[in-house]
């Protein structure tokens, strides 16, 4: 593998793990935390979407995230041929 | 068949199972002992992480400890999920691809330093011994009720079980023995809760039933906000707690996952770098079905404690002290009563037991008018509250019993995996790799054996009088991890001039800062009384607490690391070559002990 596609691939795989975790940080931190206050104004059951998200919602998230982060990298492996074989 | 003799039936029959499968599989050699040969199926390994990962504090203690306050406890459901996010994207692939066993392994060989390598086994050995108290105080709860015997008897019992069952076993037998472990571990968490879910709502799945309304017609948690506030408790959907420790502490619990030892040493055993990946995923999925139903739990428990202390409803009268002494609803209190982790007093001697907030304001005014006479539910220690679930919902007897051998598969698998790194630590890292290379494979085991039992040892000890609830403690051990080995391993990967002083300096400096606030609050060496300040909110840090305090601790390891690497020569040119052949998965071979 040159140079150059390797530090093409690091670089492919680094905005991928920038968009996830940027995901896994509004999903927790953000929609089960700090703008819960915001999202009072939306129920569910009892209480409101921020509470959902703190108990329920953040944990399905972060499933959904691995499972995308691993089916993307393995195409990005097969594209730069570094998948193992 | 009384309660007692089902109990053990069934805790035996799950023993009797873990211990055949210890004996079909048992290790032979070194390699196999830590990390079994590199067969074992995504899908397994990640039922086996997942069986590895929820300790005690899972299981037994967290939905307790959000039962009592609510949602400002979700922090731990966020924080102990979240992690695998982080090892899946940032750690797991590129240690499977390094290839080697133990993660001061790869630090010693990725910063090329003895130092490095010994750092981090101190770094480990504290992370996980800490990581063990919280295991065996979790485990001695489960077992005083079982026998039925108090609770420090019950914790001496486990430390003997715990003692047989890992110093004899290894990584090859543990594996499928997790998987067993995870099986009955969450049929025992969820049935409970379905018929508990049913019970009060009428809602199969626990995770909706949370969200549904109740036989009035209520939802459940307007309802329950309802009683709580009524008896000066803090409503339960609310947020009440420091905003900014609620973040770092999620965050102490998601990037302490990542940096534990036991953890990270399951994706070793994959057998090839995408598995890694795809085997954390696995392993939340099985997380996932504990951790969506943990809430479900908390809350509906919290609700049928209410209801039974004011079976009239808060503002009728409370419950009398022969129903509780002669009723058959009221068996769970009695049964409990006897491991000395719940009590009762009739203050006022008017022959009811009245449970309300005696420290709020508006309560000591309606206590006054009704002549209460403080709170007369004493004691209610909330590491029983799972395992008394069950009992409380009135739920039959062989689902009581089932709930005791999904405690223990817990506390064990964990208690089990945490003790193969320490015992891993010290023979591998620290006696074969620095101190006696030429130690035979024998005297080699032999050291693991004895590490092993040291750590039971200490960790029973310091588990007889623990410095806070089983999860409590365990989110300790995560704060350290976070502190101390997240943060190395992470440069480790990312930073391809990171050298050794820088990496050395940063961990000396996390590790030390963290168990520094730590001791400084729960007592030096987690011994009780030796504390410099009392453990709350209004002499912590900033409203840090000591878990939490693992993030600012991670931070400074990162700085100083960077400091310290800006005025040194950078990594060796074959140290970045290494790191430049760990980011791509092609030609991810065996791992090699050295």
């Amino acid at each position: 593998m040159s140079d150059k596609s390797a530090s093409a691939y690091w670089a492919a795989n680094i905005r991928l793990i920038t968009i996830c975790l940027v995901i896994w940080a509004v999903a927790s931190f953000g929609l089960g935390i700090l703008f819960r206050p915001l999202l009072s104004g939306i129920a569910v059951g009892g209480t409101d979407l921020g509470f959902w998200f703190a108990q329920q919602g953040s944990i399905l998230t972060f499933l959904v995230l691995i499972f995308f982060y691993a089916a993307r990298m393995n195409k990005i492996d097969r594209e730069f041929g570094v998948d193992e074989q | 068949m009384d309660q007692f003799t089902l109990n053990l039936i069934v805790v035996g029959l799950s023993f009797a199972l873990y211990i055949g499968i210890a004996i079909w599989a048992r290790a032979g050699s070194t390699s196999e002992f830590y990390a079994a040969n590199r067969g074992v199926h995504p899908v397994l390994n990640g039922m086996a992480t997942a069986a590895d990962w929820m300790s005690a504090a899972s299981f037994i203690s967290m939905a307790g400890i959000i039962a009592f306050v609510g949602y400002d406890n979700s922090t731990y459901l966020m924080g102990w999920t979240g992690g695998y996010v982080l090892l899946a994207l940032l750690l797991a692939p590129y240690l499977r691809k390094f290839g080697r066993f133990t993660v001061p392994d790869f630090i010693g060989d990725r910063f090329y330093s003895q130092t490095a390598r010994i750092v981090s086994v101190i770094a480990l050995l504290v992370i996980s011994t800490t990581y063990v108290i919280g295991q065996m105080a979790g485990a001695g709860v489960a077992f005083s009720r079982f026998l039925e015997v108090s609770s420090s008897t019950g914790l001496w019992i486990a430390s003997a079980v715990v003692f047989c069952y890992a110093v004899l076993g290894g990584m090859k037998g543990i594996t499928y023995t997790q998987v067993a472990q995870y099986c009955v571990l969450i049929v025992a968490y969820t049935i409970p809760a379905i018929f508990i879910s049913l019970q009060l709502t009428g809602t199969f799945l626990p995770q909706m039933g949370l969200f549904s309304a109740d036989a009035s017609g209520t939802p459940l948690l307007a309802h329950l906000d309802g009683l709580l506030t009524d008896l000066g408790f803090r409503a339960y959907t609310e947020h009440h707690s420091n905003t900014l420790d609620m973040v770092l502490f999620t965050m102490a619990l998601m990037i302490g996952t990542a940096g534990l030892p036991h953890v990270i040493i399951r994706f070793f055993t994959v057998p090839k770098v995408s598995d890694a990946r795809a085997s954390a995923g696995w392993a939340l999925v099985f997380i996932a079905l504990l951790y969506t139903v943990a809430p479900a739990v908390g809350a509906m428990a919290r609700y049928n404690i209410t209801t039974q202390m004011w079976p009239d409803g808060v503002t009728g009268e409370a419950v009398s002290l022969e129903t509780i002494e002669t009723g058959e609803q009221y068996n769970w209190m009695r049964n409990w009563q006897t491991t000395g982790l719940l009590g009762w007093e009739d203050k006022n001697g008017d022959g009811r037991i009245q449970y309300y907030n005696d420290a709020s304001a508006d309560m000591q005014a309606v206590a006054a008018e009704r002549g209460w006479n403080g709170n007369e539910l004493t004691n209610f220690n909330r590491d029983i509250l799972v395992l008394a679930n069950p009992e409380i919902a009135g739920l039959p007897g062989w689902v009581i019993a089932l709930i005791a051998a999904g405690g223990l598969a817990a506390a064990l698998s964990t208690a089990a995996g945490l003790l193969l790194a320490i015992s891993s630590a010290v023979s591998h890292d620290l006696i074969k790799s620095v101190l006696n290379p030429g130690i035979s494979e024998k005297g080699e085991m032999l050291a693991a054996r004895i590490s092993m039992a040291v750590a039971i040892l200490i960790a029973t000890i310091l588990g007889l009088n623990p410095p806070g609830f089983a999860a409590q403690v365990v989110a300790i051990a995560f704060g350290l991890a976070a502190a101390s080995l997240f943060p190395t391993i992470m440069m480790g990967i990312f930073s391809k001039t990171m050298n050794s002083a820088g990496a050395v300096a940063g961990m000396l400096v996390g590790l030390v800062v963290e168990m520094v606030y730590i001791f400084t609050y729960v007592g030096w060496f987690f011994i009780p009384g030796t504390n410099m300040l009392a453990n709350n909110a209004d002499n912590w840090l900033f409203g840090i607490q000591p878990a939490s305090f693992g993030v600012v601790a991670a931070i400074l390891n990162f700085v100083v690391a960077y400091v310290v690497l800006a005025m040194t020569k950078p990594a060796p040119a074959e140290i970045q070559d290494l790191v430049e052949s760990i980011r791509v998965p092609r030609g991810a071979g065996v791992a090699q002990s050295h």
